[in-house]
């Protein structure tokens, strides 16, 4: 008879120990939980948020791969974006004891409860993409998000070097007002031009984050600077603004990536097709790969019981027409964007 | 008819001529009109091209609210449609393409009339399904992508230019005379206005009202499918998550301040479209200021509630007894 209290006992706290009881405790939970894993495999929950936008849905694949290569068991639950589900999730993930969970919350205050839950089942949880409410910092033990800000000063420095020692009129696509998002992409771009005096950013507008509200501002900023010839460069905060403000250049007459350089954020696969057709200049990655950091931090935090950082920053890669476009066009068409 | 209508529609058409004058101040070059690759370019040509979704929902949109009805469903249709017409686009011709998203977007109509004329449902309520479902349904088809063609047909009736006007305002136009040949060339519209006007009254006086109603969100389904079409075109491909949304706020908007009343009956299809355009040169308008973006929200709602102060009868009312105050004393 295995005793009631077991699941508890054989949580992560055990595993710490030597390899022999590892086995021992592992086994037992997977006979406990009746999982067709081998001993000594992960069994990860994945609450996420739902599909809202490609860039979710890519996330959502590129966990897959990155468990599958880590021979994780990854169980994702799809949360239509609505928090009660992911609480449900997460406490249907708790009863199963799981080794960990991953969090991709929907919004950030309202968790404290059933993170308290996990904590109390001695479940480590692992926030992706976005962070919560700092009041519970401790009932987590890491998230993995990009840093927006940082985003924003990467393509503000990849026009200052482009441009050198040129004046240059830039026009900004901004997000949607009052998106963190969108604040932060603007800060970071802000604080890199504001060291060069010859970037000047001329004109800003919200754009939605659409392609077909991109096109809408773009068309306006190149009637107000003179038919566009005064605009040297055009910075998104996402690529899908800067995929319709290329057509809104092409349709007037401009040449986007030779006349006018353009950055964007996000490194979606539209984009690189762009790059390609020499339409587009640059942009800068906000990886979907949150759960590969995520992963390994588990493994680490459960082989030899380090603690990773309260922050696991993801890389916010430059792309450019140097990186063959058309490559990475296709292989990330089929990631779900 | 066409006597009464600069009347009617003094308002609105002051209401167009105040904001072009001012789109004029902060932009100067507003009136500038030049050809680039044998199309007309310039910001009156933004206004016309940008403003022919709403112009166009609103065409539907004020038949509808003439029966004393509302269609919240149709930002919902112009995704499904787009959907429909950016996944068949690059695999099927022009005809096929439109034929698919008018036939959805008249059975979008269909659904939204049977609920309505049939089994007797509020329409804002009935219409709420379709606004929350056919979204879903747009990211079914798309499958939460956007999904991007090139067949050039249909980039074209987004794009193209016809004697050097693009395309959707063509489009745009064709509608508004084929709609108010339909409505005011025959006693149709005559029928709506009295379905509006007093249903019951109609009915005994022999219209058929759940004719009309049917027929209204069809044709309502309908605009809203050429609607999601030309938005798709325009950036070739479908964004189901965003084509349209909000838009049915901005249609409504368009027929209220066309001088249309919400209670139903009397309606004009030249004002409603007129409304449409007021709104998108104010929209461009304060893309062209450069202020902050934070401000545009606000700038829209003060415009909105100055249009509408201009039209209502208490508020001239007003007025004309403040001057004569003002006469008296003097």
């Amino acid at each position: 008879m295995i005793p009631i209290g077991a699941p508890d006992k054989t949580s992560w706290e055990t595993r710490l120990m030597t390899p022999k009881v590892l086995f021992a405790a592992s086994a037992m939970a997977s006979l406990l939980l009746a999982l067709p894993a081998s001993a000594g495999q992960l069994t990860i929950g994945f609450s996420q948020i739902g599909s809202e936008s490609g860039w979710r849905a890519a996330e959502t694949s590129v966990s897959k791969q990155e468990a599958a290569k880590r021979q994780v068991n990854l169980k994702i639950a799809d949360a239509q974006q609505k928090q009660e589900n992911q609480i449900k999730a997460i406490r249907s993930f708790i009863a199963q004891n799981v080794d960990a969970i991953f969090l991709a919350p929907v919004v950030s205050t309202g968790w404290d409860s059933v993170l308290k839950e996990a904590k109390e089942a001695k479940i480590p949880v692992v926030l992706l993409d976005r962070d919560i409410d700092p009041s519970g910092k401790d009932l987590y033990l890491t998230a993995v998000t990009s840093d927006s800000v940082h985003e924003g000063e990467v393509a503000g420095e990849w026009l200052a070097k482009t441009v050198g020692s040129k004046a240059c009129n830039i026009v900004e696509l901004q997000g949607t007002v009052g998106a963190s998002v969108a604040a932060n992409r603007k800060k970071g771009f802000d604080t890199a031009i504001a060291k060069h005096a010859n970037l000047k950013l001329v004109r800003s507008q919200t754009g939605d984050f659409t392609r077909a509200k991109g096109k809408e501002v773009m068309e306006s900023f190149i009637k107000a600077e003179g038919g566009g010839k005064s605009i040297c460069a055009v910075y998104a905060h996402n690529d899908d603004m800067m995929v319709g403000a290329i057509q809104a250049m092409k349709e007037a007459g401009l040449k986007p990536g030779k006349e006018i350089l353009t950055v964007s954020i996000d490194a979606v696969p539209d984009i690189f097709k762009a790059m390609a057709a020499g339409e587009a200049n640059a942009t800068v990655e906000l990886t979907p790969n949150m759960a590969g950091p995520a992963l390994d931090a588990i493994a680490a935090f459960k082989d030899k019981g380090t603690v990773p950082p309260k922050w696991i920053q993801t890389e916010s890669k430059l792309y450019t027409a140097a990186d063959d476009p058309q490559k990475i066009y296709d292989s990330k068409k089929g990631l779900g964007y | 008819m066409t006597a009464l209508l600069p009347r009617r529609g003094l308002a609105q058409i002051l209401a167009l001529i105040v904001i072009l004058a001012v789109d004029r101040v902060v932009s100067p070059q507003f009136f500038d009109l030049r050809l680039q690759d044998g199309r007309l370019f310039g910001s009156l040509i933004d206004v016309l091209n940008r403003g022919t979704p709403v112009a166009l929902l609103s065409l539907g949109m004020v038949l509808v609210i003439a029966t004393r009805g509302i269609d919240l469903s149709v930002g919902a249709v112009m995704a499904i449609c787009g959907a429909i017409a950016a996944s068949l686009a690059d695999g099927h011709g022009l005809p096929v393409v439109l034929a698919a998203t008018l036939g959805a977007g008249l059975v979008c109509g269909l659904w939204n009339g049977f609920l309505v004329a049939v089994l007797g449902m509020q329409p804002i309520v009935a219409t709420l399904i379709l606004m929350v479902a056919g979204r879903g349904i747009a990211q079914l088809i798309t499958e939460g992508r956007i999904v991007t063609f090139s067949s050039p047909d249909l980039v074209w009736l987004g794009n193209g230019s016809v004697l050097g006007l693009p395309v959707p305002i063509v489009i745009a136009l064709g509608m508004l005379i084929l709609t108010g040949a339909v409505v005011r060339g025959s006693a149709l519209g005559l029928l709506i206005e009295a379905t509006g006007g007093n249903a019951r009254a109609s009915e005994l006086a022999g219209v058929g009202t759940r004719a009309m109603i049917l027929a209204v969100y069809v044709w309502c389904g309908v605009c809203a499918a050429l609607a999601g079409v030309i938005a798709a075109a325009d950036i070739m491909g479908a964004d189901a998550n965003n084509a349209g949304l909000w838009l049915e706020l901005d249609a409504i908007l368009a027929v209220v301040i066309g001088g249309t009343s919400l209670f139903g009956g009397r309606f004009s299809l030249v004002l409603a479209v007129l409304g449409a355009l007021i709104i998108q040169t104010m929209n461009t308008g304060i893309l062209l200021s450069g202020y902050p973006p934070e401000f545009n929200l606000l700038v829209k709602a003060v415009v909105v509630l100055a249009v509408l102060l201009l039209q209502s009868p208490k508020f001239s009312g007003l007025a004309g007894i403040a001057a004569r105050l003002r006469r008296t004393k003097a």
